[in-house]
């Protein structure tokens, strides 16, 4: 296989994108190709005739060339081709090299990186906006970048994600937050341990009900109602019941609370199986675009900055592999960067909806993306962090999903809150990395949340949740 | 005789051209409005909801996705040749593994009045259990979600080649065992020339079931799992509520599962006799 997104960043005629209709030599082929019997001979002329780097070292230092060249226009495809095509590949490769030290640079993201234990991984994800950097680094080339060949591999749910990961089938995986400290735990697994170096987003969810729901919007007139969400360890199924539990209505007595996969979610609307949900994104977009469900509020109006999913993989495998590890992380920290720029939105939902990603209509990734969307009660609403990207993993946030895991009973007796954050998020390394990468990381890792009006301060985590009179423990 | 052929024929393709024209101008498609609103650009139309798309846009997509059934545009998007083949590979797979130990088990069962009463009990407890129930356990000891798939083929289809190769071989009929008996043959000699062909049309029934469960039960599966196959296919489909797709799939189920059950269909007949 060529790895497409590495081709000659000096060439004019090729492009970097590679999108869909793409027209380039390896799409057509790779397109037409699969039919043909014809594999390695024709695959290695394929490599010759694009010019791509041959062995891993090639690989990198091309890597390198294309991400300076890249940033060099801006991550504009056209204006580089255009660049290129006037001044001639070698001019412009004198050019960029006569400003930047490309070799120096070369060396020293190798030295920085040290030598890959393994560059072809398996990394997880649930077809949803909330992984969006980990499935945008796949066709923007974050990936490639660091010199790794990441196979992004679809997963029908969040079961079958753990399961794969504690198999070892991946790598790597999109998660939710509560997941790798559920897992840590042995909470609802096998306890193996996992850390957590990176959040992926923030905000992004809702909780949407069914279209015939639209004069209860008044949360004490639930009763009886079936809600979904995607996971029981999951942010939804703790903020539903938050939610919920803030208004008088009981979770576990009032109303019934049903794990359904987040892609069933539109069609078990549909179907009346559920009244409402609180799901991932673009679930809640789509349940509008079909006209079965309204959004009736957005999690940032519960918890504004609420983390969501995350990037997770086991301690064994980050301490085996450290340096592929490393690149891995700094593909996922500076892809979650990039998703934060507004101004790239447009250019991921287009990146992220054909089949491969997310398989959705490109009108409803960029509702949810840039939060310009019609909220299914005849208004077009205006809210740019409807979903946002944060890398960090803050402590305070694991102590919160701590807490909440213990309201409600999925874990029992006493919990060490502090330590099982400190061990799964491991936000030293998290911060090492955005530092390096050229971002600002906050000093502190333990913050106070105010969620729906109350404070939360991580420092008493047992008078937190002895203060709900709706509990179960 | 030739003339109700043919006419019962016609009538096939009349029912059909019916069926399929009612629905075709059942779901006729609201002609988009002009000037939508931007809320109604955002909603995606101005028209109520989704509906099922006529006939002429699942032949369209049929016609599209079978003119280039091997694409590969990344590990996600398979062409709907190779997700077929996959699925295939898997039940093939699964079926062989189940094969290579139903039928020596259903021999001994079969041929041995004591083995049949000592493992009655357990083939009647585990017969009916829900292939796709053994699907997390399976994850878990196997750590394989490939093999998992394969195991709940091999594990759905082994029961009625092992009851149906049981059943075949106690019920041969007890003259020709005697013959065998009295020109001494050994006992293997005796299940390979005389009992093997004589109960070959009762094992051949019981491939058959099983290869038709197992067909029904890999979609299940890979909508489970994931990655590969069509199962998976159905289920990336259905993520996007495009139903064309998920209708075509449909079909490409009920024509494959149709050829596999021809295929055994041929082999029994080969084996048939006249007593």
């Amino acid at each position: 296989m060529t790895i497409k997104s590495l081709g000659n960043p000096f060439d004019g005629d090729q492009t970097l994108i590679h999108s869909k209709q793409c027209g380039c030599n390896d799409c057509t082929n790779a397109r037409a190709g699969s039919d043909s019997e014809l594999p390695i001979v024709s695959d290695q002329r394929q490599v010759q005739a694009n010019d791509g780097p041959a062995d891993s070292e090639a690989m990198l230092d091309r890597a390198i060339e294309s991400a300076v060249v890249r940033s060099v226009f801006g991550h504009n495809d056209h204006s580089r081709r255009s660049f290129m095509k006037m001044m001639g590949a070698g001019t412009a490769a004198a050019l960029v090299s006569s400003v930047f030290p490309l070799d120096k640079a070369k060396a020293a993201v190798k030295d920085s990186l040290g030598k890959l234990e393994k560059t072809k991984l398996n990394v997880g994800f649930v077809p949803i906006t909330c992984a969006t950097p980990i499935i945008m680094a796949h066709p923007l080339g974050f990936y490639e970048r660091y010199g790794l060949d990441v196979n992004v591999s679809k997963t029908a749910g969040w079961a079958v994600a753990r399961d794969k990961s504690l198999n070892g089938e991946y790598d790597a995986s999109h998660m939710l937050t509560p997941m790798p400290l559920a897992m840590t735990m042995g909470a609802g697994s096998s306890a193996k341990r996992f850390i957590m170096p990176a959040v992926e987003n923030i905000n992004g969810q809702a909780i949407v009900l069914h279209v015939d729901h639209k004069d209860k919007r008044d949360p004490k007139d639930w009763k009886g109602f079936k809600f979904g969400v995607p996971f029981e360890y999951s942010m939804h199924n703790f903020l539903l019941r938050y939610y919920l539990a803030e208004h008088g209505v009981d979770p576990d007595k009032d109303v019934q609370i049903r794990v359904v996969p987040p892609p069933e979610m539109v069609a078990n609307l549909r179907a009346g199986n559920l009244d409402g949900y609180l799901s991932p994104d673009p679930f809640n977009q789509r349940a509008v675009w079909e006209k079965v469900g309204f959004i009736h509020i957005l999690t940032k109006d519960i918890w504004e900055g609420h983390p969501c999913c995350a990037f997770a993989c086991s301690q064994q495998f980050a301490s085996e592999n450290p340096n592929t590890y490393g690149a891995l992380l700094r593909a996922i920290i500076d892809a979650t960067q990039y998703s934060q720029d507004a101004d790239n939105r447009k250019e991921i939902s287009e990146a992220i909806a054909p089949k491969n990603y997310l398989n959705q209509p490109v009108a409803v990734i960029q509702q949810v993306l840039t939060g310009r969307y019609a909220d299914g009660l005849g208004e077009v609403q205006n809210v740019p962090d409807r979903i946002d990207f944060d890398p960090f993993p803050w402590h305070s946030m694991g102590v919160w999903i701590l807490t909440q895991m213990k309201r409600w009973g999925y874990i029992e007796g006493d919990v060490d809150y502090q330590d099982i954050a400190e061990q799964v998020y491991v936000a030293g390394e998290t911060r090492k990395v955005m530092e390096e990468l050229g971002y600002t990381a906050p000093t502190e890792t333990y913050k106070n949340h105010t969620i729906m009006g109350k404070t939360f301060d991580p420092k008493k985590p047992e008078e937190y949740v002895q203060s709900f009179d709706i509990r179960r423990s | 005789m030739a003339s109700t052929n043919v006419r019962a024929a016609l009538l096939s393709v009349v029912f059909l051209v019916l069926f399929l024209g009612i629905w075709e101008f059942g779901t006729q498609v609201i002609a988009p409005q002009e000037n939508l609103s931007e809320y109604e650009m955002l909603m995606g139309g101005a028209d109520e909801e989704a509906r099922v798309p006529p006939p002429s846009e699942i032949i369209q997509h049929a016609i599209y996705e079978l003119s280039d059934p091997f694409y590969d545009r990344g590990s996600n998007d398979k062409g709907i040749g190779t997700q077929l083949a996959y699925s295939i590979y898997r039940v093939l797979t699964g079926f062989i593994g189940a094969m290579a130990i139903a039928l020596p088990v259903g021999f001994l069962i079969g041929m041995s009045p004591l083995m049949y009463k000592a493992l009655n009990p357990y083939i009647q407890v585990l017969r009916p259990i829900s292939p796709l129930a053994w699907m997390p356990l399976a994850l878990f000891i196997i750590q394989d979600s490939e093999k998992s798939a394969i195991f709940v083929i091999f594990i759905c289809s082994i029961w009625p080649m092992l009851l149906n190769t049981a059943f075949g071989v106690a019920n041969v009929r007890e003259d020709w065992v005697n013959v065998a008996r009295t020109h001494e043959l050994s006992p293997v000699r005796t299940a390979i020339t005389v009992i093997l062909p004589a109960a070959a049309p009762t094992i051949l029934t019981g491939m058959r079931i099983s290869i038709g469960i197992a067909w029904l039960v890999i979609v299940a599966a890979e909508m489970l799992v994931g990655g590969t196959g069509i199962g998976y296919y159905v289920w990336n489909e259905w993520n996007n509520l495009d139903l064309a797709s998920v209708i075509f799939s449909i079909l490409m189920i009920g024509v494959v599962g149709m050829l596999l059950d021809l295929a055994l269909g041929k082999a029994q007949s080969l084996v048939e006799y006249k007593e």
